[in-house]
């Protein structure tokens, strides 16, 4: 893939793929201990430095209210990543036994979890994630739930193919012939092919339960306006984009991207590396 | 003939189960807004609240079966749904059915132009990321590809409002027509001005997922014997695409592209909400925010209907085009 590109920077690709999960944590950590840094008292109102542009004592410039962009930005996405995980692992936990009873439980099962599979997949994601948070009064509870219910789908689709093709391998007939138990094979044939399937799908899930947060809390209907979300600061600077503070929505959107950006790249670099046929 | 047959067969079978999962998610919902704690009644009054004292409410309430038990509630709901009736909306004190039209005739102007902007840029940088594989070029598509899939759609919106719309002042800053001007005055020009920013926005949003499949499947087709063949004998660069390339690529794309309505919507949601476009994706965050139940219940099914006709459409035509899926539904995945 990256053949071309040796010379300056011949970084293989298992180099680039740990460079990557390296910057990736290291965002992480910084919004992590970002966030323990701040307090309310970081984004306390003060009026005498309103709607100041970014400069070295404000990084992303300041707001109506004279709070500090770069904290609430930090604060926010602190928060996202919050709901992010918790939605992604729910999300991920109901794919794992839906894709396990899919493979294992017989045709009937199978039929129907395809079926529920197709019935989450007709519905646009945001139209079910405004369903799902209105149906639970907004809020935390209604968006972790929304994501959960939302995002689970392809994954079982994987895990259910996954488990299904190690099953008919030629190694685990073997070993059934030889009388080795079922959960033998589960533990010793089965798990360890799925376990990083599984990861990765997670992965590449928690930057879009990520995304998904922003929008639902954007448009209203998720986190509350008192929280310091992204999707909250997102949408309160549209009031202000026709005065010209265009560093309200720039630089909280920006770092939106490159978490998720980040996030999103090192789970497709895992994914390469475990599939390299597909590129 | 027999062809004709199985066509039919497949149309038949797509249909009972598209009905089916209309009604799981007819019922779903439903009982998801039974749930909710937003109290219908509240939402009906809004602010007549005072006027309005415990017996009327009590009125409101037996005269919508709110008392009934949730079962006989979602049949004599579904029954009217089968009839046509989807209730009336109690923002826009319409039926349903209505305001779903209006606004999807304001949706399916941004959505269609963004969906074949989309398209086609998206293809097009696609083909040519795979022509140009491992170069620069393919490099800068590809990078751009996986930013433009991390990057939220609404955000995109903000940038475009604030570079054309505050910087440059070259489009309106939103709405659907210029506020303040009676609806017979507003002509076509006005009408384009307010659709450009949204729908770039969501055409430069779905790029992404056709450029990088589009590229994919044309690395595939470029490692063939008869791309090999052509090569061979002379054939090169766009030539080469257009006898070789284009007819095989195309139609995975075009299919993508219809499937992809789902995504559409969502993003259509989102930017309309940036633009305050009064389409149908306004309406559900106005439906969400508001507690218009009917009106949600209405539009969650809209929604899936619109992505059911997307898929089938994209089925029909590789089912149509390419004998090879006909035998056994192989490619499924």
């Amino acid at each position: 893939m990256n053949l071309s590109f040796k010379g300056k920077l011949s970084l293989n690709r298992r180099q680039r793929t740990i460079l990557e999960i390296g910057a990736a944590l290291g965002f992480i950590m910084a919004i992590i201990i970002g966030r323990f840094m701040l307090d309310e008292g970081s984004i306390g109102t003060n009026l005498s430095e309103r709607n100041l542009p970014p400069s070295f004592e404000h990084f992303f410039g300041t707001d109506w209210l004279g709070r500090d962009m770069f904290a609430r930005t930090i604060m926010g996405l602190s928060l996202s990543m919050g709901v992010g995980l918790a939605g992604a692992v729910s999300s991920a936990a109901i794919a794992l036994v839906l894709g396990l009873a899919a493979a294992t439980l017989g045709k009937t099962a199978d039929t129907i979890i395809s079926w529920l599979i197709d019935l989450f997949l007709s519905v646009p994601h945001l139209v079910t994630l405004i369903l799902i948070s209105f149906a639970l009064g907004g809020g935390f509870k209604g968006i972790v739930f929304g994501i959960a219910l939302t995002h689970w789908p392809s994954l079982a689709r994987v895990i259910r193919a996954e488990v299904m093709q190690v099953r008919s391998a030629d190694y685990v007939h073997i070993s059934r012939k030889m009388g080795k138990p079922r959960t033998w094979i589960a533990i010793h044939h089965i798990i360890p092919h799925l376990i990083p399937q599984f990861l990765i799908g997670f992965l590449l899930m928690f930057p879009h339960a990520i995304l998904h947060e922003a929008a639902v809390t954007f448009l209203g209907l998720g986190l509350s306006p008192h929280e310091p979300a992204i999707g909250i600061i997102l949408s309160e600077s549209m009031k202000y984009l026709s005065s010209g503070l265009w560093w309200l929505a720039f630089f909280p959107g920006l770092s939106l991207l490159l978490v998720v950006r980040s996030f999103d790249a090192v789970g497709e670099r895992l994914r390469v590396l475990m599939d390299p046929a597909r590129t | 003939m027999a062809r004709a047959k199985n066509l039919g067969r497949f149309l038949l079978w797509r249909s009972i189960r598209a009905f089916t999962l209309l009604a799981g998610i007819s019922i779903i919902s439903f009982l998801l807004v039974k749930n909710s704690p937003i109290d219908p009644i509240q939402a009906y009054i809004g602010a007549d609240m005072l006027n309005v004292g415990p017996e009327q409410r009590e009125k409101i309430a037996q005269h919508w079966g709110l008392d009934d038990p949730v079962f006989k509630q979602y049949v004599n709901w579904a029954s009217s749904l089968l009839g046509g009736d989807l209730g009336t909306s109690m923002i826009y004190r319409e039926p349903v059915a209505e305001v779903i039209k209006e606004k999807f005739s304001h949706s399916i102007v941004l959505m269609l132009t963004a969906w074949v902007l989309s398209g086609v840029i998206g293809f097009t940088m696609g083909v040519v990321a795979a022509m140009n594989k491992d170069t620069a070029i393919d490099r800068i598509i590809k990078w751009y590809c996986y930013t433009l899939a991390s990057t939220p759609a609404f955000w995109m919106g903000l940038l475009m409002v604030m570079v054309f719309a505050v910087w440059l002042g070259w489009f309106p800053v939103g709405l659907g027509v210029p506020a303040g001007i009676l609806s017979d005055d507003v002509t076509f020009i006005d009408k384009v001005k307010h659709l450009v920013l949204p729908a770039i926005t969501l055409s430069i949003v779905g790029v992404a997922n056709i450029a990088l499949h589009t590229r994919q499947k044309m690395i595939d087709v470029l490692a063939s014997d008869y791309i090999l063949f052509a090569r061979a004998r002379g054939e090169r660069g766009f030539i080469l695409f257009w006898r070789h390339g284009l007819r095989n690529v195309a139609l995975p794309a075009i299919s993508l592209q219809f499937a992809a309505f789902s995504e559409l919507f969502g993003g259509a949601v989102l930017t309309e909400q940036v633009f305050s476009y009064p389409g149908l994706g306004q309406a559900t965050v106005e439906a969400g925010l508001r507690g218009d139940v009917p009106l949600l219940l209405g539009l969650v099914l809209f929604s899936a209907l619109f992505v059911f006709t997307g898929n089938l459409i994209a089925d029909l035509i590789y089912y149509v085009v390419d004998p090879r899926t006909r035998e056994g539904r192989t490619y499924e995945s």
